[in-house]
């Protein structure tokens, strides 16, 4: 009998066990770093010697940027285990993702054109780096439409798990976009290969601020996952009451008195 | 008041840094209320559901 399997966590019953005990620790470290991280962003952190103040913008619109891809890389990896392995609980964790992943992929594209027009000089341009994020967020807007269109849920399922799989192609175009393609966007200052190129005065505030987005996406995804396994929960019961009501007529039915005009 | 006054003009950029911090609280903020309340009110309804089958016996 081995110590660790992965139906440990993914059984639905003792995710909500083990889920349910982590959420109010979860949820306090959440605010406490996102708390922290504002104060570091906002306030402790120096100005840019080139872009002065605006470079606050970075503190909101790189983490949300990092998360856009990230809760995408998590949305197609359960749709690939959800095709695969059949495991409903990887299905619920893609579609809690979603959402979440499309929202933080608004901010980024707000945060990110309200930092080009003083910097830049425009609010957007049809380049590689920014057209592959809008698609990006297409692809989430276009996950969520599909998985609804369907009456039946797991077959709504598994065509949002084959979108989302496809459109993982755009993972690699935005992180590459900025050394393939001619953009106003600045390559990675973070993650490259030689190491950071960022001041540690602003890369703390902005690990701080990315930690405190990543809890936050995790906290949320638990909710949801939850609220999801809850609503099956009861639409299996009421399934089963509907079931149990039909039996009971069919009974009254066959009775002695059904030959009886009603 | 003017040290204040200096942290809200945010050096001249106030009306980009602003929006930005607003639009990231606005959106973080809402996918959090939305999703706990979603949690409570189907929370409810199960209990309620439940509460249903055992007074019937059921």
């Amino acid at each position: 009998m081995p110590l660790f399997r992965i139906s440990t966590f993914t059984n639905p019953t003792r995710f909500m066990r083990w889920s349910g005990a982590l959420l109010p620790f979860l949820a306090a470290v959440t605010v406490t770093i996102l708390a922290v991280g504002l104060y570091l962003a906002l306030i402790d952190s120096p100005a840019d010697y080139q872009q002065g103040e605006a470079v606050r913008m970075m503190y909101v619109h790189v983490p949300a940027a990092w998360m856009a891809s990230f809760v995408y890389a998590i949305v197609a990896f359960a749709s690939a285990v959800a095709l695969i392995w059949r495991d409903p609980l990887a299905d619920i964790a893609a579609q809690a993702a979603a959402p979440l992943g499309a929202g933080f992929t608004f901010v980024c594209l707000v945060a990110g054109s309200l930092w080009g027009e003083p910097m830049w000089g425009t609010w957007w341009v049809w380049d590689a780096r920014l057209t592959s994020v809008l698609v990006l967020f297409f692809l989430y807007l276009g996950y969520i439409a599909l998985v609804n269109a369907f009456d039946d849920p797991s077959r709504g399922a598994r065509a949002g798990a084959i979108l989302a799989l496809v459109g993982a192609v755009d993972l690699p175009i935005i992180k590459f976009s900025v050394d393939w393609w001619n953009t106003l966007h600045q390559p990675a200052s973070v993650l490259r290969m030689d190491g950071p190129h960022i001041a540690a005065s602003m890369l703390f505030p902005l690990l701080t601020m990315s930690l405190g987005f990543t809890l936050l996406f995790v906290t949320l995804l638990l909710v949801k996952m939850r609220t999801a396994l809850m609503a099956a929960k009861l639409r299996a019961l009421r399934m089963a009451e509907i079931a149990r009501d039909d039996r009971a007529a069919a009974t009254r039915d066959s009775g002695p008195l059904s030959a009886v005009p009603r | 008041m003017s040290g204040l006054d200096t942290f809200l003009s945010m050096g001249g950029y106030a009306r980009f840094v602003w929006p930005a911090y607003g639009v990231a609280a606005l959106v973080l903020i809402g996918m959090a209320v939305q999703a706990v309340g979603a949690y409570r009110r189907t929370k409810a309804a199960l209990e309620a559901a439940q509460g249903n089958k055992r007074g019937r016996g059921g």
